[in-house]
């Protein structure tokens, strides 16, 4: 009676965790990828995550800001794995604001490792008037505070379309598939061919999407590996103490005529 | 409790002792006559003592890193995140530790509820249980706050608002609350300060639950008293510590596998957005431990009407011990209410499901009949019921399940295996 009863409650209680996605229904659900990153041991397709900071850097980044971010991250293990050298070229190819000197005055310099990624836009107010009313989010966390994460930013990505008859768009909107009421300020900015691979991918659309998508994922969760294989070992230690103790119960309740 | 004396063995420990009996108080705890047919639903209790330590331990570490300022919090969060050694893990653990601590605590609660462990002599363990839930629910309410996401921020307005509902003062108390016109930077600084507070509160009070638990003994499964404690009884130590233990390290295998393989799947991501008072989010949910409450707060057309309604789904367990008119306390022997218990269990897990919906269409109807019933069974079913159930032939001990009333010998198998 009462472990049918459990049962039906656990049952119950994943049935609730599993409706709650239809919660935004009027969206097309998102494109499921493989990623790499996905699973218990999922980690970063180290590759793919360098190709993706190309995009970023050379489309995504005269729009969008990564202020939780800082150059050194880059070479970080678990992340992109830069060299140091790489590292060191890629922070000094931006110029960083710095200051007060001695004078009080503001001055520029070549970036460091330790600087905050730039921001293309001096403040949220200058973002969004730069860009027709819509502030180009900041993408440190992006991947985070989508429902779908990863599959979502990807979708959108390539989810740009013809509208359908009958919608109409304002100048500035365009129509996108997987975006939450399919209007989307930010133009399609990927066509095939757009960047050159320093290790000579073809840079197809979808390709680019997928590799700035893993960038971005990383940059949400740059513990992702770490977190893995420190999940692992925690569980594999913990059912064997659980094997143990309950070894160790057994015995001990044995003295007594009750079962445990 | 223990039958004899504690004399502790060298003569400074008896020096000690004596002006502070702390070595008593220890042997008392290690000997405690615990009923030896505990089953694993009362396991909680020590996985709760676990849950509150824990969190009380990584909340400090946070403190050190977080920042209580509103253009600050939401990148302190990150920085601890990104820069502070293994701050994710903290973070992680303490954020899932919360949904973790409701998960148990609702056990708790519903295993009471089940074997009438709120029932005479047990209803001021009951009562104090029921203010360290409130005071969870706070803590875990201004926690969420903390990040400054969106959800933190409207959130906040949501639940703050409510007490604008109050007639004539509703909107002086809300801007009281508030430190200001608006959710802002002072009401994050005064929720960041009773966090903080909040949880030694209910270490406080969970010494006075344990304390309150020591005088009648623990409630059992088979729900009667204890007839003879060296055949009905084990000591605490090494029988139930090593139990706690087991069910201790099983619940850490989950904890471990939401903090290191999903551990953002129980909050929401509109809280990686940072709070922004112009921007409403489509849907405002609370964490998933709140929603049955929300459910009835949404539930009532009329605001003040659903505050009372929702106050009152809390205020209403205080006084459980006497709407309940049975005199058996087990629901193992109580095949009537046996099903109400169930159904009830159902109605809170419904009632949260369509707390997480929009308050429309066929969700609003749920909500309702959920609502109806959750008050029903406690103002009509539990009275009702207790009155004119039939139990079934009780054990007359632990050790010795004979039936009262000549039933047949079969039901004490029947018994044992319910059990």
């Amino acid at each position: 009676m009462i472990k049918s009863n459990i049962k039906l409650l656990v049952l119950s209680f994943l049935l609730i965790i599993s409706l709650r996605p239809l919660q935004s229904a009027e969206m097309v659900d998102p494109i499921k990828v493989d990623w790499s990153f996905k699973g218990l041991t999922g980690t970063f397709d180290r590759a793919s995550l360098q190709r993706g900071f190309q995009v970023y850097k050379e489309v995504c980044a005269s729009c969008h800001s990564m202020q939780y971010l800082s150059y050194r991250n880059l070479g970080e293990p678990g992340g992109p794995e830069f060299s140091e050298q790489e590292v060191k070229a890629i922070a000094a190819s931006f110029e960083i604001e710095d200051g007060p000197d001695s004078q009080g005055e503001m001055f520029t310099r070549p970036g460091k490792p330790s600087d905050k990624f730039k921001s293309p836009y001096p403040n949220v107010q200058a973002a969004t008037a730069a860009n027709g009313g819509a502030y180009p989010p900041d993408m440190s966390v992006l991947v985070k505070a989508r429902k779908g994460g990863a599959n979502y930013i990807y979708s959108v990505l390539v989810g740009y379309e013809d509208p359908p008859p009958g919608v109409t768009l304002d100048d500035g909107v365009y129509y996108n598939k997987y975006m939450a009421g399919n209007k989307i300020k930010m133009p399609n900015n990927l066509m095939d061919g757009l960047v050159e691979y320093a290790d000579g991918t073809e840079s197809t659309v979808d390709q680019m999407a997928k590799d700035v998508t893993t960038f971005l994922a990383w940059a949400a969760e740059p513990e992702l590996e770490e977190r893995h294989k420190t999940g692992v070992k925690v569980i594999i230690y913990l059912v064997l103490l659980t094997i143990l103790v309950y070894l160790s119960m057994k015995k001990i309740w044995s003295r007594i005529d009750s079962e445990v | 409790m223990s039958e004899h004396e504690y004399v502790p063995k060298s003569k400074a420990a008896k020096w000690f002792n004596d002006r502070l009996p702390l070595l008593t108080l220890g042997a008392h705890l290690t000997d405690y006559p615990t009923p030896k047919n505990l089953n694993y639903w009362w396991t909680f209790g020590g996985i709760l003592t676990f849950c509150l330590i824990t969190q009380i331990v990584t909340g400090i570490v946070l403190a050190m890193h977080y920042v209580a300022h509103a253009d600050l919090a939401f990148a302190s969060v990150e920085h601890i995140m990104r820069d502070v050694n293994y701050g994710w893990l903290i973070r992680y653990i303490h954020s899932n530790g919360a949904s973790m601590f409701f998960l148990a605590v609702y056990i708790h609660i519903f295993r009471s509820l089940f074997y009438g462990s709120y029932k005479s002599p047990r209803e001021v363990i009951w009562i104090i249980g029921l203010m360290i839930y409130l005071l969870m629910m706070a803590a875990a309410f201004m926690g969420y706050v903390l990040p400054w996401g969106q959800m933190s921020f409207w959130g906040a307005t949501v639940i703050t608002n409510l007490f604008s509902a109050i007639p004539l003062v509703g909107d002086s108390i809300t801007t009281w609350l508030w430190g200001a016109y608006s959710v802002d930077n002072p009401t994050l600084n005064r929720f960041f300060s009773l966090h903080y507070l909040i949880p030694f509160l209910i270490l406080g009070l969970v010494v006075l639950h344990i304390w309150a638990l020591h005088v009648p003994g623990n409630n059992n499964p088979v729900g009667i008293d204890i007839k003879k404690p060296s055949k009905d009884t084990v000591p605490f130590h090494p029988y139930i510590t090593i139990k706690d233990a087991f069910a201790l390290l099983v619940f850490m295998i989950i904890f471990a596998g939401f903090v290191f393989f999903t551990p953002n799947v129980l909050g929401h991501s509109d809280n990686y957005i940072p709070a922004n008072p112009l921007v409403t989010p489509a849907h405002i949910v609370p964490e998933w431990y709140l929603l049955p409450f929300y459910a009835i707060l949404r539930s009532v057309p009329d605001k003040l009407g659903g505050v009372i309604l929702m106050f009152s789904a809390i205020f209403i367990l205080f006084v459980l011990p006497w709407l309940d008119t049975s005199k058996v306390r087990s629901a193992v022997f109580r095949p009537i209410y046996r099903q109400f218990f169930w159904i009830l269990v159902i109605d809170v897990l419904m009632l949260g499901y369509v707390g997480a919906m929009p308050a429309e269409g066929i969700y609003l109807v749920l909500a309702r009949v959920g609502t109806i019933y959750y008050f029903l069974h406690f103002i009509v079913v539990m009275p009702v019921v207790g009155y004119l159930e039939k139990t079934d032939p009780i054990p007359m001990s632990i050790s010795e399940p004979v039936l009262t009333g000549g039933a047949e010998p079969s039901l004490a198998r029947k018994v044992n295996d319910k059990v």
